[in-house]
């Protein structure tokens, strides 16, 4: 009986249901979708720092739309009202050390 | 004239009223310079991201103003010469509203594509269980 590679999960895996063209891809991640679009929300306004501070990194760095969703007409006008937020000192340019 | 957004950052140590009295001012100067204030919010005392001319932290506000360019000059040229004030930005936010009228609209009409679709199937329903009860 072959030993379990550390970190595997135990048990056998379900039958992997395969599309037209897959095979490849090793799992399914769940469709982003934009917050902005879903949500509704017309004005990403640069005073709502709770908000805007969501679609940043720890390093106060702009998330790439890959990671967080944002639809390309959203994720422009994210980016302007991030880059007004540091502006004004409610966003920094670079956080931490 | 055009609507403007301009808010600017207070020294944190300078008194309450004497921020009342820094607004009042400002006011008269958006008057005297031919636009109109429409809100003053004061967003209150709050951290800064980094620092500004050695400070923390600031007192923010908010001018909502209805202007010309020459209205947002004055009103930066006063900021500007104001030591209190150490920091300050405008937007102009008439673009920014017509984008939001557009969204708006186009959610609209997509919803009103929605809702014409959809109810098709409800009216079709109702006449099955009909059918059964003449059966």
């Amino acid at each position: 009986m072959p030993v379990p590679r550390e970190g595997a999960p135990a048990g056998e895996r379900p039958p992997r249901r395969e599309g037209p063209g897959g095979g490849r891809k090793q799992y399914f991640r769940r469709r982003k979708v934009c917050k902005f679009c879903s949500e509704k929300i017309d004005v990403i306004d640069y005073k709502d720092v709770r908000l805007v501070s969501e679609f940043i990194a720890e390093r106060g760095k702009i998330l790439p739309r890959r990671l967080t969703g944002t639809c390309s007409t959203h994720q422009r006008a994210l980016s302007e009202a991030i880059k007004r937020a540091r502006n004004i000192a409610l966003l920094p340019f670079a956080a931490g050390a | 004239m055009r609507n403007y957004e301009m808010i600017f950052i207070v020294r944190p140590d300078v008194a309450d009223d004497e921020v009342q009295k820094l607004i009042t001012q400002m006011e008269s100067v958006v008057a005297s310079a031919g636009g109109k204030v429409e809100k003053v919010e004061k967003m209150g005392r709050r951290r800064l991201a980094y620092r500004v001319h050695k400070q923390r932290e600031g007192f923010y506000v908010l001018f909502h103003v209805q202007g010309t360019g020459d209205t947002v000059k004055e009103f930066e040229r006063r900021l500007k010469v104001t030591d209190t004030v150490i920091k300050h930005l405008t937007v102009c936010t008439d673009e920014i509203l017509q984008r939001a009228e557009k969204f708006k609209a186009l959610r609209a009409k997509q919803e009103g594509k929605r809702r014409r679709s959809k109810p098709a199937p409800a009216p079709a329903a109702p006449p099955a269980p009909a059918e059964n009860v003449q059966a």
